[in-house]
Order: structure tokens, then C-alpha cells, then sequence
């Protein structure tokens, strides 16, 4: 179990990356939120931040960054990598129309909720997300 | 919320990306490499990344939050922030009015090219100006039906 660190009032991306860093990195970490780059705690994990790592990169958003680096090849992810990055950057390098959706709906959650409270109510919601594109993968076609 | 930055004039890759992702965000240019924007979230958040993103091209980059000196150079400013995005959603309103006699599908195929052009703009509009309700109603009426695609017995 390791300390994963991120900038406080988290948006789509830091969202998404909290709930990729669980599913296919680390299933037991802790995250802690930071209003500065400074005050991330010793031995902590920096993502999603300034200056760090696990950061955007070239065009790559953090989630895409984490994939990468992380090695984790599995298309369901890579499908919603899309559609973070489309909600994070709208630079219009996929054809994402779920992404002004999900941006919409993440920063409405960030008016009255809490950053540990966002990952609380957003990790089904990706869990959702991942099975939805895994049977349509499958499927190749739109699950009903 | 200000960004001072340098970065090398060659390669000048990095160099056009940067400015490109600027004019994307509708940044007020306030003078060689330094540029404003209203401070919010996302413009922080955008400013941050294009901050790494010189820093990586060997370039030089700092973020302020700044508080201009007089509230007349504020209005002028967002003035000249308004009349940048009147101008764009003026060039839409043109735009939907030439298609609109067109047939079905050109009006379709504008009518998706301009709604997008919309978003783009609507995301860079920090002080919306008055042609922002024209140009939304113009793309609007592209999408209703028009008189001469009901079969002859239909038209009034």
C-alpha cells in the first residue's frame, strides 16, 4: 500500500487517474490532496501535477501518461483514455461525444462535493464506464 | 492569471503548438510572451500544462495571479477580449445565414460544422458579447425544418 499525492479540487482527469491507479496499479493506495506541488508528503506519488512524472506529456493527458508508463495495455482502458482526454483537453484529437457530458457532470460534482467524496461516488461510475466499453469491444457494436 | 514565457524560436514545432493552444483558450496577448486570462479552474489548470509544455521545449515559463492596476485597464481589456469572440460568433451568424436556403443535407452538414465552432468559441468567451445570441439562434434555425423540404400538399 503505497501514498499517491494529486492537486486538490479534482476534475476529470485526477478523478479518473485515482480510479485507474486502483484498478490496475495499486489496489490498496491512498490518495491525499495538495493545494501546492511543495506539500506533497515524503514517499508519496505525485500525479496529474506541475513538473511531475505522472503528469500531461506531449499531447498525452496524466491518465494516458499512467497507462504508459505503467505499461497496461488493456483496450477498454485505452477506449476510456479517449474520452478523459477529450473531457480534460477538448482538443478534438478523438471523437469523444460522451466527454462534454462527463466533464459536465464532474465539475457540477465538484460544486457540491469534496475531493474524497468525488472518488467515493465516481469509482462506480468508471466501473460502469469500464463495462459498458468492454461488452461493446466484445460485442463490437453498442451494448444495449 | 498571467503567463510569462520564452521558448526558443527553433524548433519551431513546440513553438507554433503553444501559441495555437493559446489562441485556443482566447488568452489576452499583453505583450511579447506574456499573456491573461480571467482566472478560474480550468484557465489555471490549462495555463499550468502550456507552462510545462514550454519548460519541456527548453523554453522558460512562470504562472502569476496578478490584479491589474486600475479597474479602467481591466474593462479594456475585457473589452478587447469581448470584441475578439463578437467578431468570431459574427463570422458563425454569416455563415448560417448563407446555408440556410441551401438543401437538406448542406444545411445538416453546416449546421454540425457550426454547432462545433460554437463550443470551441463558447469555451474561449470569458465576457459574452451581444452576437452570441444571434449567431446561436442563426445555427439554431438551420436545424428546423424548412417550408421547402415538406412535400408540395404540406407547404402553406
Amino acid at each position: 500500500m503505497s501514498t499517491w499525492a494529486t492537486r486538490a479540487g479534482i476534475h476529470i482527469d485526477r478523478a479518473a487517474c485515482a480510479w485507474l491507479i486502483r484498478r490496475a496499479v495499486d489496489p490498496y493506495a491512498m490518495f491525499v490532496f495538495v493545494a501546492d506541488p511543495a506539500d506533497v508528503p515524503d514517499g508519496a506519488t505525485p500525479f496529474d501535477m506541475r513538473g511531475v512524472d505522472l503528469g500531461h506529456h506531449g499531447d498525452d493527458c496524466s491518465f494516458e501518461t499512467i497507462l504508459r508508463r505503467y505499461e497496461v495495455t488493456d483496450p477498454v482502458l485505452w477506449k476510456i483514455a479517449e474520452i478523459v482526454h477529450e473531457a480534460d483537453l477538448d482538443d478534438e484529437r478523438f471523437d469523444a461525444p460522451e466527454a462534454p457530458g462527463l466533464d459536465a457532470v464532474l465539475r457540477g460534482l465538484s460544486m457540491i462535493a469534496d475531493d474524497e467524496q468525488i472518488l467515493t461516488i465516481t469509482r462506480p461510475m468508471f466501473d460502469g464506464l469500464y463495462e459498458y466499453y468492454r461488452r461493446g469491444l466484445l460485442l463490437d457494436r453498442t451494448p444495449a | 492569471m498571467l503567463l510569462a514565457y520564452r521558448i526558443p524560436r527553433e524548433p519551431s514545432r513546440p513553438r507554433i503548438a503553444v501559441w495555437r493552444k493559446l489562441e485556443a483558450l482566447g488568452v489576452a496577448r499583453l505583450g511579447d510572451g506574456l499573456v491573461a486570462l480571467p482566472a478560474d479552474a480550468r484557465t489555471r489548470e490549462h495555463l499550468d500544462w502550456i507552462a510545462d509544455e514550454v519548460t519541456d521545449a527548453g523554453g522558460t515559463a512562470t504562472i502569476w495571479v496578478a490584479t491589474p492596476g486600475s479597474l479602467t485597464q481591466e474593462r479594456s481589456l475585457a473589452a478587447a477580449m469581448r470584441e475578439a469572440r463578437a467578431a468570431e460568433y459574427e463570422q458563425i451568424t454569416a455563415e448560417a445565414h448563407a446555408a440556410a436556403s441551401s438543401d437538406d443535407t448542406e444545411r445538416r452538414r453546416v449546421l454540425r460544422r457550426l454547432r462545433a465552432e460554437l463550443r470551441r468559441i463558447g469555451r474561449r468567451d470569458y465576457f459574452p458579447p451581444p452576437q452570441r445570441r444571434a449567431a446561436h439562434t442563426a445555427v439554431q434555425a438551420l436545424a428546423e425544418p424548412q417550408t421547402s423540404d415538406l412535400p408540395a400538399e404540406q407547404r402553406a
